[in-house]
């Protein structure tokens, strides 16, 4: 451990949904750079706890980078200067004096629930809406009758890593979730088994998309700088090209 | 406020992504129109007799199965949709982004996106404005700022650009017309879904480099020539 | 499997257990043996195929009027969710996270198990059972188990149907490793995600059934209480965390899938929201709560580095397939940096103790070990208290012979994971890893119908208690997750139901509102101490203490004292708390009080258990109970039992039920990996 570091934050405070949010500020001392980010805010939050203010409440569950809860907006990049969460991102990224500013994801599809917490239900709609194969429980064949080309399963497993975290959409100047929707497309359209469903697919999904309030994709590429598990932005490509398929297809 | 139900019946064609293929392919022949139109200016070179006699050649194409002008017409109608298609559907994809953020953060950095893909609608409003005033300078109203001729398209240019502050419009405009190129070749091909990887990509982004470079340079080759009086 | 013989099923093989010792004497009730009263019988083979058609059927157009509450969304709930919603059920879905898809199940790393003996090694469903039974040291139910590796073929079907990316070969078929304590290769992975993958799977099963209007889902909602009416389990008391609101869901069967408790150690590699809420509210309605004390603690996690730190990482133990565990042979080599410690200094302590498992030994092993040599002054990386705790795992010599892409390909995500966090180079300098809890055998108890105590509730997942005895093998619990919710349950869960729907319970019903009561006074209570100290502070201290006492090696001082330091500690919990905010809106530290104070109920009654177990076995080791060597010994004429405990009232004791474990299929044995 080298020393310590003293910070100012400025953090989004929002009581509840409805009510007006703004900017407050705050210090912390004795910051040492082995902690995470979340950490960090814990000690904040212990501070606010003895001062009789309320804690300032944020997204996180696993602290590993892989449940994709935590969902900081810091110093206007998604989940912060580096490639990865914010709960895996180490204040070593940071240096004694820096003021730090902390938002919620912004987009109209993700309404702020308090402080830094957002709801990210629509991913989940957007995944009802079509992102899965359907197999009923019992009606699967031997899992080895159907191979699958290894190029194809490693890209699908490639893209499969995302973590519904959200921090596309908050990258992306159009609030577009593309980079979401195309890993989920191609994780699934790259397999053997997804091919049935796949037009179908990919129609709803958008639609889904669509309707949900997120911004159409420009090719900005912001998304995918921001995304922690480096999905590339050829997803996006493969999205458009089935729907493009789709459009011929007549769906 | 989204909506929080499942959309039933969708259609494919009724997506963004349909506006932007729809952007695209207009895009696109643009992209062939102005290789064109700029590979056409750069007879300006070659003389005012070999200028004007293919802008002559340009209203006699197909003749004689076409009336005169009949195929330029045509490729002025497929110009004019075009240009409505890619207009309408880039407001409309505009407007949707507006309303996909209502909040602005207070900071924001974009750290991997070329300013090109971030001004494409100033850019292309740019465009437009451009395009209004250089078709009533050369085309519909022919306007000669030195108050010379007008019917020598030859002349027209190049007295045009013998006034400075016409060059700067056009050189601004032609600024404009390389970001919009440099991001809009590569954006069309992913928007076709021609880039599904990482080469491809890299292709698709040099592809923009290139089609900027040679459209912006070539045309800007014009009023610059004049500008030094290597044109007269 | 040297010298072990097949049995035929049908006949005991060991006596009852008659326990002679009483360590915990004062701080329980016994009470009545217990038994399965849904043990099958008959060859052990045929005994899930039999019971299957037995169970009784529902009539397709009886489903949709039978509510089924399914508590979790992790494997075992979200696979439940899909599968009784695909069969018609009307299911609702709850977890406290704003998605189903954030349930902890996602952080599994290594891989899940599954007999499909694709490398022809000599694997079988029968070899699976029996090193799941051996793994956790003859403390499991052999029915059980049985089933467990029965199915699991069929879950590896399921997932690659669901579009699962598992590893696969230049062909195209898929690959497996050999993970802990395991000779053959049978686990099914996806890189180091597996977890994830697989959630994600059974997550779009259940968000299809979403879709199609079957299963309906209520994230951000935390159960608080469980609706016991005639004896019989009926529904839930839930809390809508962003409201607030305090809301009452009925039905006719309720299962919880909500996970393991290991976060009652504070420090540990569950999710911070991880908790034992939903299973400690059914313990205190009469479910029983069996084999609290057995943990696990995982042998590869990344060292702790300070005070501040709030939770520990798992490195998949896959890494052992590659790595080499080592310390320094001197003590004054600990602080060099370790590529300079030549190769006759190092002590590969695993290779040289257990010669034919090596670094493959079981987690308890490796992990005890590990503390061994840091114990002895030999543990590398920063000063913790008095020791270095930490030991190398070396992938020096993987490198050179795979070469760098192939170690790459096979874990850079744990490399890069680890870079982050310790700004360290794995593939320069050798990882330092050290022991943390990971994962708890204990649950509540259940029949072989994954049914408690208490008709309806249905238990599925880490939260039960069922099928890894004191121990679980690396890739099982992935396993164990989805045969509960996607084969089991549902072809459990109908023989109950077929009697169903029953007799509607009305919201004004005194059961339902005595619950409904008893969580609105309890958040009352939560906001009105207006102490001093914060939640947090409490779990932490607790989290010292259960380590301290109930971690790696328990004695019967250690729990004693820790017994009397956790009532202490709930004492001024309950007069020293502080929580801010208000009850009607999102309120983080709110959910962690409640959080805490059932962790601290849990924590005492498993230094109870641990105190009754005067043995050593799988993750439990009573220092009393050990070879001259220093290895685990266990007691099977005294323990071969589970230890039920029923909750005895916020004045009085828990009651110990013991249900003997009778093994008809294998022999016990004193485990050895020598
Ligand atoms: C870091 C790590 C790595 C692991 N690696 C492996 C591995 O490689 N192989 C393997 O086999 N096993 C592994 N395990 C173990 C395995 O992941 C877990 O045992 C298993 O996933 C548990 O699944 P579950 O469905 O029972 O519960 P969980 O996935 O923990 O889900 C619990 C669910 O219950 C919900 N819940 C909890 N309490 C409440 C409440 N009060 N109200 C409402 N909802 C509630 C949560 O929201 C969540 O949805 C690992 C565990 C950890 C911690
Ligand atoms: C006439 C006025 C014009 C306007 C208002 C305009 C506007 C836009 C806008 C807003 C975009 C953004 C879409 C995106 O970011 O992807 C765009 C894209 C594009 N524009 Fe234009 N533009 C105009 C003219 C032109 C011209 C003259 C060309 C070619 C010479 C052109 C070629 C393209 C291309 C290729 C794209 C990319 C399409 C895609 O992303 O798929 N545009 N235009
Ligand atoms: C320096 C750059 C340019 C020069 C010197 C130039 C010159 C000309 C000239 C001389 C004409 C008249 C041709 C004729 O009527 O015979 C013309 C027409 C036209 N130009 Fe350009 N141009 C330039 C850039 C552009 C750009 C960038 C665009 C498009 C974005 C454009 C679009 C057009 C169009 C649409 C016409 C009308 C064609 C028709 O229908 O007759 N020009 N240009
Ligand atoms: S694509 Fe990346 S940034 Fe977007 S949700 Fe998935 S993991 Fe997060
Ligand atoms: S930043 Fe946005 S515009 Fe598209 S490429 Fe990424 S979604
Ligand atoms: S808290 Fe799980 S990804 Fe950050």
């Amino acid at each position: 451990m080298i020393g310590t570091m003293n910070l100012t934050l400025k953090i989004w405070r929002q009581p509840h949904a409805e009510a007006q949010g703004g900017m407050r500020e705050y210090q912390v001392s004795g910051i040492s750079e082995d902690m995470s980010f979340l950490e960090m805010l814990d000690i904040l939050n212990e501070q606010l706890q003895e001062q009789g203010e309320e804690p300032v409440a944020f997204d996180h569950d696993c602290r590993e980078g892989i449940c994709g809860s935590c969902s900081l907006m810091i110093n206007g990049q998604a989940h912060g200067p580096e490639v990865t969460t914010s709960c895996q991102l180490h204040m070593r990224s940071f240096k004694d004096g820096d003021t730090i500013t902390i938002e919620p994801w912004r987009s109209e599809a993700f309404p702020v629930v308090k402080d830094l917490v957002v709801n990210r239900s629509a991913f989940d709609r957007i995944i009802q809406s079509g992102g899965y194969i359907s197999a009923n429980t019992g009606s699967a064949p031997e899992a080895n009758s159907v191979p699958a080309p290894r190029e194809k399963a490693m890209r699908a497993f490639n893209v499969a890593t995302c973590i519904g975290c959200g921090a596309c959409v908050a990258a992306c100047p159009n609030g577009s979730a593309s980079l979401f929707l195309g890993a989920k497309i191609t994780h699934l359209g790259e397999l053997p088994q997804g091919q049935p469903e796949r037009y179908e697919r990919i129609v709803d999904m958008v639609a889904q998309h669509d309707a949900e309030g997120f911004g159409g994709c420009t090719n900005i590429g912001e998304c995918a700088a921001a995304c922690p598990k480096g999905i590339p932005l050829d997803v996006i490509s493969q999205l458009n090209k089935d729907l493009r398929t789709a459009i011929k297809a007549g769906r | 406020m989204a909506t929080p139900t499942l959309v039933r019946g969708a259609r494919a064609t009724q997506s963004t992504i349909t506006l932007k293929i729809a952007m695209a392919v207009s895009g696109i022949l643009f992209i062939l129109f102005v290789l064109a139109h700029m590979y056409g200016n750069l007879k300006v070179f070659s003389g005012e007799e070999a200028f004007n006699s293919y802008a002559e050649h340009l209203r006699t194409i197909g003749a004689p199965i076409f009336p005169r002008t009949g195929v330029l017409w045509i490729l002025r109608v497929g110009l004019i949709a075009s240009l409505i298609v890619h207009v309408a559907c880039a407001v409309t994809l505009a407007r949707r982004a507006g309303r996909a953020r209502p909040v602005q953060y207070q900071v924001k950095r974009n750290v991997n996106s070329a300013f090109s893909s971030r001004t494409m609608r100033w850019g292309g409003a740019t465009i437009l404005m451009f395009l209004i005033w250089h078709l009533l300078n050369f085309t519909i109203v022919k306007i000669n700022p030195t108050g010379g001729e007008t019917e020598n398209p030859y002349r027209l240019l190049v007295d045009n650009f013998g006034v400075w502050w016409m060059t700067i419009i056009y050189l601004v405009a032609m600024a404009a017309l390389a970001l919009h190129l440099h991001h809009g070749t590569w954006s069309s091909l992913q928007t076709l879904g021609l880039t599904n990887s990482p080469l491809a990509r890299q292709r698709a982004k040099l592809a923009g480099w290139v089609v900027a470079v040679v459209v912006a340079g070539g045309f800007s080759l014009v009023p610059l020539s004049v500008l030094v009086g290597i044109t007269k | 499997m040297a010298g072990s013989t097949l049995h035929d099923g049908l006949t005991p093989l060991n006596a009852a257990p008659t326990q002679t010792s009483d360590d915990a004497h004062g701080y329980y009730t016994l009470g009545e043996k217990i038994v399965d009263p849904v043990a099958p019988t008959g060859p052990i083979a045929q005994r899930w195929t039999t019971r299957k058609f037995e169970n009784r059927l529902v009539n397709p157009a009886n489903r949709r009027k039978l509510n089924i509450i399914i508590v979790g969304t992790g494997l075992a709930g979200a696979a439940a969710a899909a599968t009784l919603g695909e069969g018609g059920y009307n299911v609702k879905s709850f977890c406290y996270q704003d998605s189903p898809r954030r349930a902890h199940s996602i952080a599994a790393q290594g891989g899940i198990n599954a007999a499909k003996n694709y490398k022809e090694d000599g694997d079988s469903v029968f070899r699976l059972f029996y090193d799941t039974v051996k793994g956790g040291d003859y403390r499991s139910r052999e029915s059980n188990v049985y089933r467990l590796a029965e199915v699991s073929t069929n879950i590896i079907d399921q997932c690659v149907a669901q579009g699962v990316p598992f590893a696969r070969d230049y062909g195209g078929l898929l690959d497996n490793r050999s993970f802990g304590g395991v000779q053959v290769s049978r686990t099914f992975y996806a890189r180091g995600q597996t977890g994830q993958q697989l959630l994600i799977g059974a997550y779009q099963a259940m968000e299809r059934q979403v879709a199609a209007g079957t299963v309906t889902q209520y994230t951000r909602h935390e159960m608080l209480e469980l609706i016991v009416k005639d004896g019989k389990a009926r529904g839930i008391i839930a809390r809508d965390l962003v409201t607030g609101e305090i809301e009452t869901h009925l039905a006719d069967a309720v299962v919880l899938a909500s996970g393991g408790y290991g976060n009652v150690f504070y420090l540990s590699t569950n999710a911070m929201g991880s908790n034992v809420t939903a299973a400690w509210r059914a313990h205190r309605k009469g479910a029983y709560m069996a084999n609290p004390c057995f943990t696990q603690i995982h042998p590869t996690c990344i060292p702790v580095s300070g005070e501040h730190q709030s939770k520990l990482t798992l490195m998949s133990e896959s890494l052992r397939n590659d790595g080499r565990i080592w310390v320094p042979k001197r003590a004054e080599d600990c602080e060099k940096d370790p590529r300079d410690i030549p190769e006759e200094d190092r002590d590969y302590y695993l290779e040289r103790i257990y010669p034919s498992f090596g670094n493959l030994v079981p987690r308890d092993i490796a992990s005890r070990q590990a503390k061994n040599v840091c114990d002895e002054g030999r543990g590398v990386g920063p000063m913790v208290g008095d020791f270095r705790r930490g030991v190398y795992l070396d992938f020096s010599d993987a490198i050179k012979r795979l070469g760098e892409p192939a170690i790459r390909e096979k874990y850079d995500n744990l490399f890069d994971m680890y870079q982050r966090i310790t700004g360290e180079n794995p593939y320069e300098v050798p990882m330092r890893i050290y022991p943390a809890v990971h994962y708890v055998m204990g649950g509540l108890w259940v029949d072989y119908h994954l049914q408690s105590n208490i008709p309806g509730l249905f238990v599925t997942g880490e939260a039960n208690f069922s099928d890894h005895g004191a121990n679980r093998l690396g890739a099982s619990a992935l396993m164990q997750g989805l045969a509960d919710g996607y084969f089991v349950l549902p072809n459990t869960i109908r023989e109950y139901l077929a009697d169903g729907p029953f007799a509607p319970v009305s919201e004004d019903d005194g059961a339902v509102v005595e619950a409904r009561e008893a969580v609105r006074s309890r958040v009352e209570r939560f906001l009105s101490i207006n102490g001093t100290r914060s939640p947090d502070s409490f779990h932490k201290e607790l989290g010292h203490i259960m380590w301290e006492y109930c971690g790696m090696e328990r004695t019967e001082p250690g729990l004693r004292k820790a017994i009397d330091m956790i009532r202490e500690l709930k004492r001024e919990f309950w007069n020293d708390l502080k929580v801010l905010g208000t009850a009607d809106s999102l309120n983080q530290s709110l959910e962690k009080a409640g959080r805490v104070a059932d962790f601290i109920e849990l924590g005492e009654l498993m230094c109870v258990d641990a105190l009754n177990r005067r043995e050593s076995c799988g993750g439990h080791f009573r220092g009393e109970s050990q070879t001259e060597d220093g290895e685990a010994l266990r007691h099977d004429d005294e323990f071969a039992y589970v230890a039920a405990w029923e909750w005895g009232g916020d004045e009085g004791q828990p009651v110990l039920h013991k249900e003997d474990l009778v093994y008809t299929a294998i022999e016990m044995k004193q485990r050895s990996y020598k």
